[in-house]
């Protein structure tokens, strides 16, 4: 699904990541962990194509196909899909309308007409209820004065409608209470498959309770220093991130 | 010989043209003389300090066309809001074209400025009214000068006029250069309420310069949307003057669409003679190339517990300009006055230019008046987030632009307007995707 080679890239001439490897197989779920600054959004953002940041060395492979071209939209119409960490407040688009724009837009790279509005309105309901979101908040202004919980249910929502075959969830669980993140989480379990693969970004072990990874990864200072399986989310949860730190830079 | 000796000078003989008895003649005398003094605005003007008319002023105007012309409706159709019924005066050149009209006497007057100055039965209602309210100054007095052609419509007391009326100045470019001084008068008496849609447009590439002027008011409870479609060819400049007379607790409300046009200047000026009057202005700027779109507003409160609103977006490409200059005044009397306003505005490229300049005047101390000016570019994190999930650089700009604008969209209330308006921005955006923000 989803291959890295020695990635570096940097931002305003800031290596931010500096050889990461990674190979993400459909049906997998990984979860990248590391302390703050490690790099673990600039790798979230590098991935969808976020154009601040120059890859200045390494690929990133989806399905075989060198994807490091590829402008944002290119990439989300081949399937990646990004759960932004501070999802953008834009005020005067509806999420409906946001959605819809998005599929036809979608259809339109594939060569598909739009998607007819009887389809779209019975696909918005079931995915709505499936992240357990009041119909009237689709009406509303995309993440204007959305609480945090709402915002991040409604990128999940997004995820839902777009069927990514590789979604990035980057710090999903941050700002979420309990119930928001069981049903956050309950939203992405109904939407993984044996073809499509998850990488959660995430600084605590709770979201792995409830989405359970079959790898986790250790990022610090641009690379991943350490791999293993859900057991190492675990340690890092009870041990912190020093003991780590101090491995590498020993 | 300048374009102002000409028009002085041409002034006689188009006092022969209409009827030189008429009671206007003497108004129109006094206006040229007003003309003669004052003569068009230089940049001299505080006013004027970021518009020049030289590059439109300099061509040799046919000042009163009168080559005939005849257009069929299917060739001009797009101009036309034609998906509702409506009221239609329209003009051709200046002169009033029956075959696109729909005009009324039964149970008010939508017909001709032409007819109204001239026939016994509109006497006082034109002496009463008109030019009234129209400023003394250099070009409304030109307009004045010459006044004899435009809209005239009389609403009576209580008439709810269920179909909007729409006003559309042609010019078929037949001649090498045309000005035009199309004049209206609205009258909406006593808790009438009336729509009105005004465009101008020219059919070919030939320069054309419209010096309009519009007379409106609005009576107790009086209700008026007045819509502004503003997209002219790149050889066409426009300058509106608008003065609007607000009695007690009436409402008129104007919008302002500017997409395109070589030169646009809206001298937009309201006037609050009573108390909870209610005064809205809002506009969406969206223009490129070398285009320059000014828009002048003024409120003046002159009485209390009154409210004015004023909302202007602008998107500003190439070199293209923007102006904004709203002036409020609060007289001493006008207690509890609630004043806002707010022109936004993005720059899409380092060329383009925006003056925004809020003008307030406040003589009283228990009033409520806000203003704010913005100027900026599009939200790159916003791109980014809209490119994510699929929506292409040029539409997710473009749904930014939208969303930009609104709130502006948002007190259309003729749904086949804002629809023609967003397929227009649509349009102007290069983008074909279905926004019903």
């Amino acid at each position: 699904m989803l291959k890295i080679n020695n990635l570096h890239a940097s931002i305003e001439d800031k290596a931010i990541l500096k050889g990461i490897n990674l190979e993400v197989k459909a049906g997998e779920v990984h979860a990248i962990m590391g302390p703050n600054g490690s790099g673990k959004s600039t790798l979230a953002s590098v991935i969808a194509g976020k154009e601040e940041y120059e890859v200045t060395e390494g690929n990133i492979l989806l399905e075989g196909e060198d994807i490091d071209e590829l402008a944002a939209e290119e990439r989300a119409h081949k399937g990646v899909f990004l759960s932004f960490q501070y999802p953008v407040e834009i005020p005067g688009v509806s999420v409906t309308n946001f959605m819809k724009t998005a599929i036809n837009e979608t259809r339109k790279a594939k060569g598909l007409e739009d998607m007819p509005a009887k389809d779209m309105l019975k696909m918005i309901r079931e995915k709505s209820e499936l992240l357990e979101i009041d119909r009237k908040f689709l009406s509303r202004s995309l993440n204007e004065g959305f609480s945090g919980g709402e915002k991040k249910r409604n990128e999940i929502f997004q995820m839902a409608m777009l069927e990514p075959k590789l979604a990035i969830l980057d710090e999903t669980d941050s700002g979420l209470d309990i119930d928001a993140l069981r049903i956050v989480a309950n939203g992405v379990n109904k939407l993984k498959s044996k073809d499509n693969a998850v990488i959660v970004i995430t600084h605590y072990q709770r979201l792995l309770d409830h989405i359970v990874p079959d790898f986790v990864h250790v990022l610090y200072n641009g690379k991943i220093v350490k791999s293993g399986g859900k057991e190492l989310a675990h340690e890092l949860e009870a041990k912190g991130y020093d003991w780590i730190k101090e491995e590498v830079d020993a | 010989m300048s374009l102002k000796e000409k028009l002085v000078s041409s002034f006689m003989a188009f006092e022969d043209t209409v009827d030189v008895n008429s009671s206007v003649h003497d108004i129109r005398t006094e206006a040229i003389k007003t003309f003669e003094a004052e003569g068009f605005p230089t940049k001299r003007l505080e006013d004027w300090k970021y518009t020049s008319l030289n590059s439109i002023l300099k061509h040799d105007y046919s000042v009163f066309p009168t080559i005939e012309n005849d257009i069929e409706f299917k060739d001009v159709k797009k101009y036309f809001i034609h998906e509702i019924d409506a009221y239609k005066i329209i003009f051709i050149d200046g002169k009033y074209a029956s075959h696109l009209s729909q005009t009324t006497h039964d149970g008010l007057d939508v017909c001709l400025m032409s007819a109204a100055l001239t026939k016994p039965k509109y006497k006082v209602i034109i002496d009463n009214y008109f030019n009234k309210i129209a400023a003394k100054d250099g070009l409304s007095s030109l307009n004045t000068a010459f006044s004899h052609e435009g809209a005239y419509i009389n609403i009576p007391k209580n008439k709810v006029v269920e179909k909007p009326i729409q006003i559309i100045h042609f010019s078929t470019g037949n001649e090498a250069a045309v000005m035009l001084q199309p004049r209206n008068l609205i009258v909406v008496n006593e808790n009438a309420h009336v729509q009105i849609i005004e465009r101008h447009q020219s059919l070919t590439d030939n320069p054309v310069l419209t010096n309009s002027v519009t007379e409106i008011f609005t009576n107790k409870r009086a209700i008026v949307d007045y819509y502004k479609i503003q997209n002219d060819k790149q050889s066409a400049s426009l300058i509106d003057n608008t003065y609007i007379n607000q009695k007690q607790e009436s409402l008129a409300k104007v919008h302002t669409f500017s997409f395109g046009g070589k030169l646009i200047r809206n001298n937009l000026n309201f006037y609050q003679n009573g108390e909870r009057i209610d005064s809205t202005m809002k506009g969406i700027t969206i223009i490129g190339d070398k285009q320059h779109v000014d828009h002048n507003t003024l409120v003046h409160h002159i009485e209390p517990n009154c409210e004015s609103h004023q909302d202007y977006k602008g998107i500003f490409n190439d070199s293209s300009t923007g102006v904004f200059n709203g002036k409020v005044v609060v007289e001493k009397l006008a207690q509890k006055t609630n004043a806002f306003q707010a022109n936004n505005n993005i720059l899409m490229s380092d060329k383009a230019t925006i003056n925004t300049k809020p003008q307030l005047e406040i003589f009283a101390d228990d009033v409520k008046c806000s203003h704010g000016c913005t100027i900026g570019q599009l939200d790159e994190s916003a791109m980014f987030y809209l490119r994510s999930r699929g929506i292409p650089e040029k539409e997710a700009r473009a749904l930014l632009m939208f969303a930009f604008s609104n709130n502006v969209m948002d007190s259309v209330k003729i749904p086949e307007l804002k629809n023609r308006i967003t397929k227009i921005i649509a349009k102007k955006l290069g983008v074909n995707i279905g926004f019903d923000l």
